[in-house]
């Protein structure tokens, strides 16, 4: 059944909450003369977006297809575009996320100095791109906020970045620049055979997904949003450009870049790769496989010889990502609901870690774990509450990460026992490189005279991340019961 | 009713909370922290001791109490959820009640330390993790302990951080437990997916008793899993090849490696296998691994005891034998025997580990006050202490008769129960006996050796420090005094048969029946032969726990010059033995040198060189191409602009070809 009629609910929440930051972004341009004024806006409206969210979590009951809100009206007739946003389990989980790492970046982004109103306005346009990703159901919505979500991420870095921000600009810029490009040929390249067949040009991803492929047109094309998908991830080989990018962004960038922006790419393979070409999927699932445990090791050996800390978490990270990709790629109930909750984890707990980095940055005025020592003597607080996201980092039970990490596994087991094993000793390994991160950091004798423990401003960025950490190790049902039916849809597809 | 179980992990996660949060900056006062923590323990053995004997009682001896769901997803379904039974009720017992004394010890011998507050706040988390470990119905919460005693095992012996060798050691045993946890994590996959395939979806612990027959009797499915299992076992009980960890662990505070390297945490190896016992005994294979290993670790460890000079060292390889001990019981079905000795253990070990503690305690204040840094850990500067510390020495000695197995002390029932089995077991063999107790015979010696070295013979404390040896407190020689009273009559609870002259009954045995005589009838694990023997083995392991003593009273009491000798005669020998056969070198030169090496790789060359190399070859080309327009088009944001548009054209192109 094609849908040409639109569907528009009493009020359009979902708009209101991507276009929210958006705005809030408009008014801090035209207002960048009181810094002051932009800070506030920038956390008024990221609060607001957050509870638009929550709201929406708590008050929203899904339909029989796991949807929650759906807006859909006609945009560009011509070309058949429709301005299409959706809500389902995965997605809301994914916007809960979002919001909430937005505020911890607009407290974490105050003492940011030059160019106030344009910093903030680039973490509001960020925000509203990253939501749009995850709501957009059609594709040429979907790249444009893709698009978007990238370009504020570029300025990040490239002005408020480190020393050699040009070079991991232009890195980061080329790599995602080439996947877009392919994106985007694929997606045109579906449009046109999609029309072609039916008659009924569409660019909504239901519609599209019920084309008729040749296996040859489906790897085709599945390649092109892969090239998006796998750089953004990122998978290794593809991996290189999120170290630099990370070392060299601000502390808002690197954490909006690991907590947020690469899950873009998850998604969009569970969103769009996966429905479209079953068939591409189901053959080249194993290579996924294989592709997501290198990663996991490769990146976890790579982040044992990192001394800049944040390199070794853009390491973490992409070791982390390699699990979730891995839980994927078992196509288990279990293994996806786990990678799901990973992605939120990983997300919360590596996000915490960065935030930490800029804080002990501030104090020490270096990011350099042969100069660091003995953070515990000075700062028991922080140093605390650095333990507590760096163990929840390296899977201890009871903590965020794993339970996440305990269901890709036990998942993954089910249909193949030996990628389980592997991914049991690459987990193993990750104690490793998190452990000699805690000592130098937090063990040793002292090499500063002073350091202050944490501000108020600090403790309340923080005191959120470590009640979230516990609660996804405790209790991760409340964020486990809305991924159930998204998730049965998606696998039924395959075998 | 056994619906206030939860209580039990409460108090000391709450003490645990209170410390850490409030310790430093609101409590300040060291007797204030120390109460709280010792509290929040002895609070805990209340209530055990309340359900141990509501369950002494009762007819029925198993309870589960759930407290809420923690992760359902399709077939998995984890409660938190206890399970409070025989096994659980004693290893509970043991673990609140050496907990509280060792935490009564630690106000005293922590006194006027930095981190006084973080040191509670740590032993209470301990506590707390080792409570959840023993009393999880299933084996995901058991897991949450599990690794929460290996953190705080961690955090404990990092405990004097400043130091770069606490650092390191603390590091190492974390690393190596979490080899162990791949073992753990891979046994529990399979046991869950395979009695999944028939219908049972679960992992806990009384389902597995129940329905781990599915799996097949001495199927290589449940050998697997058992393997694997074992493999946790070895990495936490530090066991061979994974126990290299525990005798670094003697970095951290006394107190610490008594209660968690000596009584407690090291020990869940075996408590898991008896937890286990269904699976285990269903597969002789893993059951005959286990008992080498064993016996193996038993005598490896022993033999490194001879020759160490460092008090703390020697009952750290003492601990990983003795450990070695509990296994060879686990290994041959004496299930029973095995915890008997883990309890026995608990009792005389933490006194042995507590009483050097009092001497390192004396030793380093009267070096602190003469102002010399020689080691106070060295025997070789100890010697003739017993005058100096009597209640210390007292009890430490008879910790000493109780480990070398002497009648009627405590670790001899246990010992000689453990023998025994392993003898007429059903999975019993003449060789693990046979390894067992000659070095049951080396642990007489090596213990008796540390004993005249440290309170016999001449002082040989440098002289100026020599009269500033005093006495400990009271809160550091009641405990030590309540452990040796243990360590005395603590044997009696499992009297065997044989002697059992007045019939006081194995109570013991018949108190664990529940948990372990199923598996041990279904499967036809016993121990069998005449009274007579079993008497004529007591005796043999008397005799030669007699002649390991008779050694050292000659070597270390008698003739002192002895021992140098003997070394300077089989230098190349002792040089082995003392630098621990070299283990750690060869550890280092396979495995972590290698996997750093390799990591270098990854990043050097193949992210570098190869993945970077290309991507800036790119760069160059596209650099090169995009010369021409940089006379129009300055900087990055173009190029971006202009792909776009580019990517818009061929969209439009495509449409009107349309």
């Amino acid at each position: 059944m094609i849908n040409t009629v639109d569907t528009l609910p009493a009020f359009p929440w979902l708009s209101l909450m991507v276009f929210l930051p958006l705005s809030g972004a408009l008014l801090c341009l035209l207002h960048t003369r009181s810094e002051r004024d932009c800070r506030w806006l920038g956390l008024t409206v990221a609060v607001a977006t957050f509870g638009i969210a929550i709201w929406l979590f708590l008050s929203q009951q899904p339909n029989a297809s796991g949807w929650f809100c759906v807006e859909d009206i006609e945009w560009i007739g011509r070309f058949s575009i429709r301005y299409n946003l959706a809500m389902d389990g995965i997605a809301l989980v994914m916007v809960l996320l979002t919001t909430f790492l937005q505020i911890v970046s607009m407290l974490l982004a105050w003492p940011v100095r030059r160019h106030v109103g344009l910093f903030f306005a680039l973490l509001l346009i960020l925000e509203s791109g990253l939501l749009g990703i995850f709501l957009a159901q059609d594709l040429i919505l979907f790249y444009l906020f893709w698009e978007v979500a990238l370009i504020p991420m570029f300025f990040l870095i490239g002005i408020w970045g480190h020393n050699r921000r040009h070079e991991a600009a232009l890195k980061f810029f080329l790599y995602t620049l080439a996947g877009s490009l392919f994106m985007l040929l694929a997606i045109i390249g579906l449009y046109v055979i999609h029309g072609d067949q039916t008659g009924h040009y569409s660019f909504l991803i239901s519609d599209l997904a019920r084309t008729e492929l040749t296996l040859r047109q489906e790897y085709l094309l599945f390649g092109g949003f892969l090239a998006a998908f796998a750089i953004k991830s990122p998978l290794v080989p593809f991996h290189t450009w999120l170290p630099d990018a990370l070392s060299e962004a601000p502390a808002v960038g690197s954490l909006d870049l690991t907590g947020l922006l690469i899950k873009t790419g998850v998604y969009g393979l569970i969103r769009i790769a996966f429905p479209l070409f079953p068939n591409a999927t189901s053959e080249c699932l194993p290579i996924f496989g294989t592709f997501a445990l290198v990663a996991l090791f490769h990146a976890g050996w790579c982040a044992y010889h990192q001394d800049d800390i944040k390199r070794l978490l853009a390491y973490s990270s992409i070791s982390h990502l390699g699990l979730v990709v891995l839980g994927l790629a078992a196509w288990t109930f279990t293994a996806w609901q786990g990678s799901l909750l990973l992605m939120v984890s990983h997300g919360i707990t590596t996000g915490a870690l960065l935030a930490m980095v800029a804080m002990i940055r501030q104090r020490i005025a270096t990011r350099n774990l042969q100069k660091l020592s003995g953070l515990w003597a000075q700062a028991p607080c922080l140093s605390a509450l650095f333990l507590l996201f760096a163990l929840a980092s390296l899977g201890l039970p009871g903590l965020a990460n794993f339970s996440g990490e305990i269901l890709v596994l036990i998942g993954t087991f089910q249909t193949r026992p030996i990628w389980a094993i592997m991914g049991i000793a690459g987990v193993v390994f990750a104690a490793a490189y998190m452990l000699r991160l805690i000592q130098r950091v937090l063990w040793g004798e002292p090499t500063q005279a002073e350091v202050a423990d944490l501000s108020p401003r600090e403790w309340l960025i923080l005191i959120p991340l470590a009640i979230l950490t516990v609660w996804l190790g405790i209790y991760p049902a409340t964020f486990l019961k809305p991924l159930e039916t998204p998730v049965l849809l998606a696998l039924g597809g395959l075998p | 009713m056994y619906d206030k179980l939860w209580l039990i992990p409460f108090f000391p996660l709450i003490g645990s909370i209170i410390n850490g949060l409030l310790g430093k900056r609101f409590i300040k006062s060291e007797k204030a922290i120390g109460a709280i923590g010792t509290g929040a323990v002895f609070l805990s053995f209340l209530v055990t001791c309340r359900y141990f004997f509501q369950l002494l009682g009762d007819t029925e001896k198993v309870h589960q109490q759930v407290v809420a769901s923690w992760m359902s997803v399709g077939k998995l379904q984890v409660d938190w959820g206890f399970l409070f039974d025989p096994l659980s009720a004693l290893m509970l017992m043991v673990v609140c009640g050496v907990g509280s004394l060792i935490h009564l010890y630690s106000i005293g011998y922590m006194h006027g330390e930095e981190g006084f507050y973080r040191y509670f706040s740590y032993l209470n988390l301990f506590i707390f993790s080792m409570i959840m470990l023993v009393l999880g119905n299933n084996a995901l919460v058991m897991f949450i302990g599990w690794e929460g005693v290996g953190l705080c095992s961690y955090l404990l012996i990092g405990y004097y951080f400043e130091k770069q060798s606490a650092g390191d050691a603390a590091k190492k045993a974390f690393v190596m437990n979490r080899v162990g946890d791949f073992g753990f994590l891979l046994g529990l996959f399979t046991i869950f997916w395979t009695l999944g395939s028939h219908g049972i979806w679960t992992v806990n612990f009384v389902d597995f008793s129940e329905h781990g027959h599915l799996l097949g009797v001495g199927s290589t499915v449940v050998t697997v899993a058992t393997l694997c299992f074992f493999l946790g076992a070895t990495g936490k009980s530090a066991q061979l090849p994974l126990y290299t960890w525990l005798p670094d662990a003697m970095e951290g505070p006394t107190p610490v490696s008594a209660l968690i390297h000596a009584a407690t945490m090291v020990t869940a190896g075996v408590y898991m296998i008896g937890r286990m016992n269904v699976l285990f005994a269903m597969s002789p294979t893993t059951m005959g691994v286990v008992a080498a290993v064993g016996a193996a670790t038993a005598i490896f460890a022993a033999s490194i005891g001879f020759a160490q000079n460092d008090i703390k060292r020697v009952l750290a390889y003492s601990t990983v034998s003795q450990l070695g001990f509990m296994f060879v019981a686990m290994g041959v079905g004496a299930f029973t025997a095995g915890i008997f000795h883990l309890m026995t253990h608990a009792f005389f070990k933490a006194c042995l580990f507590l009483g050097s503690g009092s001497v390192i305690h004396a030793m380093h204040h009267a070096l602190h006050h003469a102002h010399l840094d020689d080691d106070p850990q060295d025997m070789r500067n100890m010697g003739g202490l017993r005058k100096h510390m009597p209640v210390t020495w007292a009890t430490f000695g008879i910790s000493c008769l109780a480990i070398a197995g002497l009648p009627f002390f405590a670790g001899f029932f246990s010992k000689d129960e453990i023998l025994w089995w392993a003898f007429a077991s059903t999975r019993g063999s003449l060789v693990v006996w046979g390894i067992a107790a000659f070095a049951a015979g080396m642990t007489a010696f090596y213990m008796f050796r540390c004993l005249y070295m440290t309170f016999y013979g001449k002082q040989k404390t440098d002289p100026k420090a020599k009269d500033h040896v005093h006495e400990s407190p009271w809160v550091i020689t009641l405990p030590l005094v309540v452990l040796a009273g243990l360590a005395t009559v603590g044997g009696f609870v499992g009297v065997p048969h044989a002697i059992d002259v007045v019939h006081i009954g194995n109570k013991l045995d018949a108190f664990l029946a529940p948990v372990f005589h199923h598996t041990q009838e279904l499967y036809q694990i016993e121990a069998h032969g005449a009274a007579s023997t079993e008497i004529m083995l007591m005796v043999f392991s008397v005799v030669v726990a007699l002649i390991g003593i008779g050694i050292a009273t000659t070597m270390y009491l008698k003739n002192p010059e002895l021992p140098a000798k003997f070394t300077s005669t089989f230098s190349r020998l002792h040089r082995v033995v003392f630098n621990k056969w070299y283990v750690d070198e060869i550890y280092d030169a396979m495995f972590v040198n290698t996997t750093k090496q390799f990591g270098n790789f990854c990043w050097k060359f193949f992210d570098v060189k190869i993945v970077d190399g290309i991507v800036n070859g790119v760069g160059k080309v596209v650099n090169v191409l995009s010369a021409g327009l940089r006379h129009t088009q300055t900087g990055l944001f173009q190029n971006y602009a202009l792909a776009m548009v580019l990517g818009t054209v061929v969209m439009v192109a495509i449409y009107i070809l349309n």
